[in-house]
């Protein structure tokens, strides 16, 4: 273990335990003490006013010569000719990053004839586009994207290396990062540069929401990271740029590939999918019956949003776990989110607090939702539903 | 047919209250519990065991309190149960915590499926799965929403993405990752309970499953935790009010209208 507490400099104050992101790892009672609990994670070490903590790490081995890897990387995820959202924001929050280290932005797109979509890539702010075609490439599956990304890594090696924390994006950066022994954080909501090391700050939240962590990668390149669709803003595209297109010829081929995909299902919903969503209409518990939720949907069609719902609706059995929010669904952060009859455990919380606005229609006042809430209102779901799908109607109608 | 299952000890979050004063998190007296995904994980194995025959062994990493989540998962009606502990492992981050348990299944045996759940709720990586199939350098599938059928080489299975799922097969051995929606895992029985409290479970040192020692915990990781810290909260919202149904809905589309969201 590596984080020691000295005694006689600890003077019990328990600022440490709030620094601390592991339940019960610090106890204070005479000085401060760290529990079997203790991660050896040194969180709390830069919180303590009077130095009594300190974080002994050994030299990393394995660490490689940073200046050796330049440029930052987004992996274009694409289905069907079409690029995920998720992967421009990723090119827009990247050129940022790339101007802060005065290296160059490219975008890494794999597929089956898609080079076309790399002017996409240049409009969001890509200088170079790797490109690796092939029918092997056609849909995206673990093993021919893992090896390829690879291959590439280690050709051109790149200082950062971003991913949309889409289903796909989650399922093999974890396997690339083993690969090629480097670091990776998922999930981040915020990236930035430290001024003074260069290295990439990676905040992303923990205990659903509970708690925010800067993660760093400080002796491994690339440095990793998956971001969560919406978090970063999309910057306008500029067709008029252009860049450096650099085909890779990837020695992949069908059999070095163990999966088969058979069949691809799309849900056939009225309105959109979660993660794409501007806005989100959820229903909860409040609806108070299946036949209820239409007036969700309604709302969210007429907002061009999507219909979401919280656990309890789903455990009910009135809803599709697909749409459900909430830590053990999908975690959103659309521009407006609209929940109805949704008390606010913390579970559906974490999945939905970082929305820009969010109004809370419920019928108890002292609900925790509207704790979280931009607007509220008191009142029946089942007058104001309605009312609020006519209105917005005839707003678009105007 | 052999099936490893990986679970973590997790802290119940929805068990997490925050502290309305001080807008900090009340952590004392939090129980743990099994990781619900991991539970979906276990009854998955469960149920192909029972159609198939063989063994099913959990396998966890964590402080010597995770004990009590292993003796749940054998009350749930695993076979086996082994976890791993050492000091030397606190601190690990997904690389290091995959590696180690990669490890510790090489010792179990040569399972021909490596069951986890998607995420685990205190973290919510999911990178440990895809970690471990990686380093024994084996397929995979997550997302896993429903196992179609279980055939003698593979398995088919349908993976979600978003707005939809895939139709894939996946060759044996291989590492399952599964969502919530897979199944409802069954209740621990009186008989399970009362089993589960006289087996036997092994605690495996980093020396017993052959870790190198710059892999594993704090050292074996890439990453590092620099910051801790409470996130923002919104301020205080605003209740909108009015005398009638109409003039609240009224209120809102003016609010919402100005903050050009609509």
């Amino acid at each position: 273990m590596s984080v020691k507490i000295i005694a006689e400099d600890c003077v019990a104050c328990g600022v440490c335990i709030d620094a601390c992101p592991f339940p019960g790892a610090i106890e204070v009672n005479d000085v401060a003490v760290l529990t079997d609990k203790c991660n050896g994670c040194g969180a709390c070490a830069d919180s303590c006013p009077t130095e009594a903590i300190v974080v002994e790490k050994k030299e990393d081995k394995n660490a490689v010569n940073a200046a050796d890897y330049q440029g930052v990387w987004v992996f274009i995820e694409q289905r069907d000719g079409l690029i995920a959202n998720v992967a421009l924001e990723l090119l827009s929050e990247g050129r940022k990053l790339a101007d802060k280290l005065g290296t160059h932005l490219a975008g890494v797109l794999l597929g089956d004839g898609v080079t076309e979509l790399s002017k996409h890539c240049f409009a969001y702010g890509a200088d170079k586009v790797y490109l690796v075609e092939g029918a092997v490439f056609k849909y995206y599956r673990t093993d021919s994207y893992t090896e390829a990304i690879c291959n590439l890594i280690r050709q051109y090696k790149p200082e950062i290396l971003l991913f949309g924390a889409t289903n796909n994006g989650r399922d093999f950066a974890a396997r690339i990062a083993v690969r090629v022994d480097t670091g990776l954080t998922a999930d981040c909501t915020e990236l930035a540069i430290d001024q003074e090391s260069k290295l990439l700050l990676q905040t992303r939240p923990a205990f659903g929401g509970n708690v925010m962590a800067t993660i760093l990668c400080p002796n491994r390149r690339p440095q990793m990271a998956t971001v969560r669709p919406k978090v970063m803003k999309k910057l306008e595209p500029d067709y008029s740029r252009s860049g450096q297109l650099i085909r890779y010829d990837s020695p992949v081929r069908e059999e070095d590939v163990s999966t088969k995909i058979l069949e691809v299902v799309e849900h056939a919903t009225k309105t959109l999918n979660l993660a794409e969503a501007e806005i989100i209409v959820s229903g909860g518990r409040g609806i108070g019956a299946p036949e209820n939720y239409y007036l969700i949907e309604q709302l969210a069609e007429v907002l061009g949003g999507a219909a979401g719902a919280s656990r309890a609706a789903v455990d009910a059995g009135w809803v599709p776990h697909y749409r459900q929010v909430g830590q053990t669904g999908k975690t959103v952060a659309p521009k407006l989110y609209i929940a109805c009859g949704i008390s606010g455990a913390i579970q559906h919380l974490a999945g939905m607090q970082t929305s820009d606005v969010i109004v809370a229609i419920n019928k108890d006042p002292e609900a925790p939702i509207f704790k979280v809430a931009t607007y509220g209102i008191v009142g029946d779901l089942q007058k104001v539903l309605p009312l609020l799908t006519k209105k917005f109607k005839e707003l678009k109608e105007a | 047919m052999e099936i490893i299952v990986c679970i973590k000890q997790v802290p119940d979050t929805t068990e997490v209250k925050i502290d309305p004063v001080k807008g900090t998190l009340i952590r004392e007296g939090v129980p743990s519990i099994v990781n619900p995904f991991d539970k979906n994980a276990l009854e998955a194995a469960l149920q192909i065991r029972e159609q198939k025959g063989g063994k099913v062994t959990v396998l966890t990493m964590g402080p010597p309190q995770a004990v009590d989540a292993l003796r749940e998962c054998l009350a749930m009606g695993a076979d086996e149960a082994v976890l791993l502990s050492d000091r030397a492992f606190a601190g690990a981050d997904s690389w290091a915590t995959s590696y180690t348990l990669a490890k510790a299944i090489e010792k179990v045996g040569k399972p021909e499926l490596i069951f986890c759940g998607k995420q685990a709720i205190d973290g919510d990586t999911a990178q440990v799965g895809p970690g471990i199939a990686e380093h024994l350098g084996l397929p995979q599938a997550t997302y896993v929403q429903k196992i179609r059928e279980v055939q003698s080489e593979q398995l088919l299975v349908e993976r979600a993405i978003e707005g939809g799922y895939e139709v894939i097969t996946v060759p044996l051995p291989a590492m399952i990752a599964v969502e919530k929606s897979i199944n409802e895992p069954r209740f621990p029985t009186m008989m399970g309970t009362m089993k589960a409290h006289k087996k036997t479970i092994p605690t495996w040192s980093a020396a017993d499953i052959g870790a190198e020692a710059d892999k594993i915990g704090l050292d074996g990781s890439c990453t590092q935790v620099k910051r801790v810290f409470a996130p923002e909260r919104k301020g205080q919202g605003e209740m909108l009010t009015g005398e009638t149904e109409n003039e609240v809905c009224l209120l809102l589309l003016e609010k919402l209208q100005g903050a050009k969201i609509v």
